[in-house]
């Protein structure tokens, strides 16, 4: 039990490293391919390639005042943030990152934990955003963080109900929730069994638009569209706070690509991976670092809905969509059988 | 590969650091960083201009409309999970043989009901944010 224990908190440790310094170079990737797309160079002055931008940004952070406005409820106001961030650091501990390892003479596998829920557990986790976001809207007492909070909360129910729908015909693949077996269920070292290819396009499609409004990226960034709300619902927020929103978002955007990997892109699965499981961890990675840069192309490529399309996409288009997934999945498994 | 209850206590462990993490991060600023706080620096933000009454005015009733139909449609996703679980095993069991088609057709009928419920949700215009 205490070995057990000393490795989950060697993991979590890992993973809560790992996952703050990816955080922190998402932001940098993104400042960087904006610059590129709108041919400007970006941030490039700190260190080589501007590679300790993001260090020398939290440090003047920390440093910043910490504003709390007057009329605002105080204890909300705080811990707005905290909900925000909380589940999104949360829900990396079931995610697999790779298949098992030899590391001084002991199995090792490349997930903290594992349980039959798995996928409820991360989709439960990823509606509790939404208090962050319709909290801090509403205790910060400014119209602009209101209407932000409100668009939001409105918003990411709309597509979650989308999101919880698409995954359905993951399930009805591989007859399980545990995200370890939803991958080992996509095996084969060419990728032909993978969920996007084998059965699920559509589900995918759906997924990853949903996916997108769920972490408030363009074309669904109406929360906190800078042109009409100034920065949404957290326009008050200054200082550690809003680091604390910035990180949430981007773990939600990591998570949302992992996410993706693994239900629908094979999970670590590539070519080689039963010979040298290492390998697995690099397939991994780089699936997800494909994800976040296409994330962040699509911020840069497409402009903002308008709150009545937006709506009116979520419930007439993708809603229906994933209901006729569901029934195409379950005939087509119902025939073959 | 069966999953004990064991390997659920990572949910307490990962909360207790992300508290940790956050809690620092709230109290950092609060050690750290100089606090002159003036009465116009903490007044709600409004393009610089003097703030026009409060923010807690009534809002849309869409909103409110949308909240109630999501939780409608959250419990048919829920209901649609265990069944989604299921249905693989069900289908390669041959002890339910005779019973897969009724397993596979008191879902559909479930979900058209829905279908239908959605259709009254649009004639209703809950969500026509334009009107």
């Amino acid at each position: 039990m205490t070995d057990l224990l000393l490795e989950w908190t060697i993991k979590i440790a890992v993973i809560l490293g790992a996952l703050l310094t990816a955080v922190a170079y998402a932001v940098l990737l993104e400042r960087r391919i904006m610059a590129f797309i709108q041919l400007r160079r970006g941030p490039n002055r700190v260190g080589p390639f501007g590679l300790l931008q993001p260090a020398a940004d939290g440090l003047k952070l920390i440093f910043k005042e910490d504003i709390i406005p007057s009329q605002a409820s105080k204890l909300l106001y705080v811990i707005a943030p905290t909900f925000l961030l909380i589940p999104s650091l949360m829900i990396f501990i079931v995610i697999p990152f790779g298949s098992e390892i030899v590391l001084f003479g002991r199995k090792i596998a490349l997930q903290v934990t594992h349980f039959d829920v798995g996928l409820l557990y991360v989709l439960a986790l990823g509606s509790v955003s939404v208090y962050g976001i319709a909290l801090a809207g509403w205790s910060s007492n400014n119209k602009y963080s209101l209407m932000g909070g409100l668009r939001a909360s409105a918003q990411m129910i709309s597509y979650e109900l989308a999101l919880g729908l698409s995954v359905i015909g993951i399930l009805i693949q591989s007859g399980s929730l545990d995200l370890v077996e939803i991958v080992r269920s996509q095996g084969g070292w060419n990728g032909l069994q993978w969920n996007v290819f084998v059965s699920q396009p559509l589900g995918f499609l759906i997924f990853f638009i949903a996916a997108l409004a769920e972490a408030n990226r363009t074309p669904f960034d109406l929360p906190e569209a800078d042109s009409e709300l100034v920065a949404g619902y957290h326009t008050e927020y200054s200082s550690m706070k809003f680091v604390m929103f910035q990180m949430g978002e981007y773990c939600n955007l990591i998570a949302a690509a992992a996410i993706s990997t693994t239900l629908f892109w094979g999970g670590w699965m590539g070519p080689g991976v039963e010979a040298y499981p290492a390998l697995s961890l690099v397939y991994f990675t780089a699936k997800v670092f494909v994800f976040v840069f296409v994330f962040i192309w699509i911020r840069f490529t497409l402009p903002r809905f308008r709150y009545d399309q937006l709506m009116r996409f979520g419930w007439r288009v993708l809603l229906p969509l994933a209901i006729l997934n569901i029934i195409i999945t379950a005939t087509v498994k119902l025939l073959v059988s | 590969m069966q999953s004990s209850t064991t390997n659920y206590l990572p949910i307490l462990l990962i909360f207790l650091a992300a508290t940790a993490l956050a809690s620092v991060l709230i109290l950092l600023p609060r050690l750290l960083a100089r606090s002159r706080p003036t009465e116009t620096k903490l007044q709600p933000y409004e393009c610089g201009v003097e703030p026009v009454g409060s923010a807690r005015e009534r809002q849309s009733v869409k909103f409110y409309l949308v909240a109630m139909i999501f939780l409608l449609f959250d419990i048919e996703a829920v209901f649609l999970i265990p069944w989604a679980v299921a249905f693989p095993h069900v289908l390669k069991d041959p002890a339910y043989s005779p019973l897969k088609y009724v397993f596979y057709g008191e879902m559909m009928v479930f979900m058209v009901v829905l279908l239908v419920g959605l259709l009254y949700i649009y004639r209703k215009g809950i969500i026509e944010w334009n009107r």
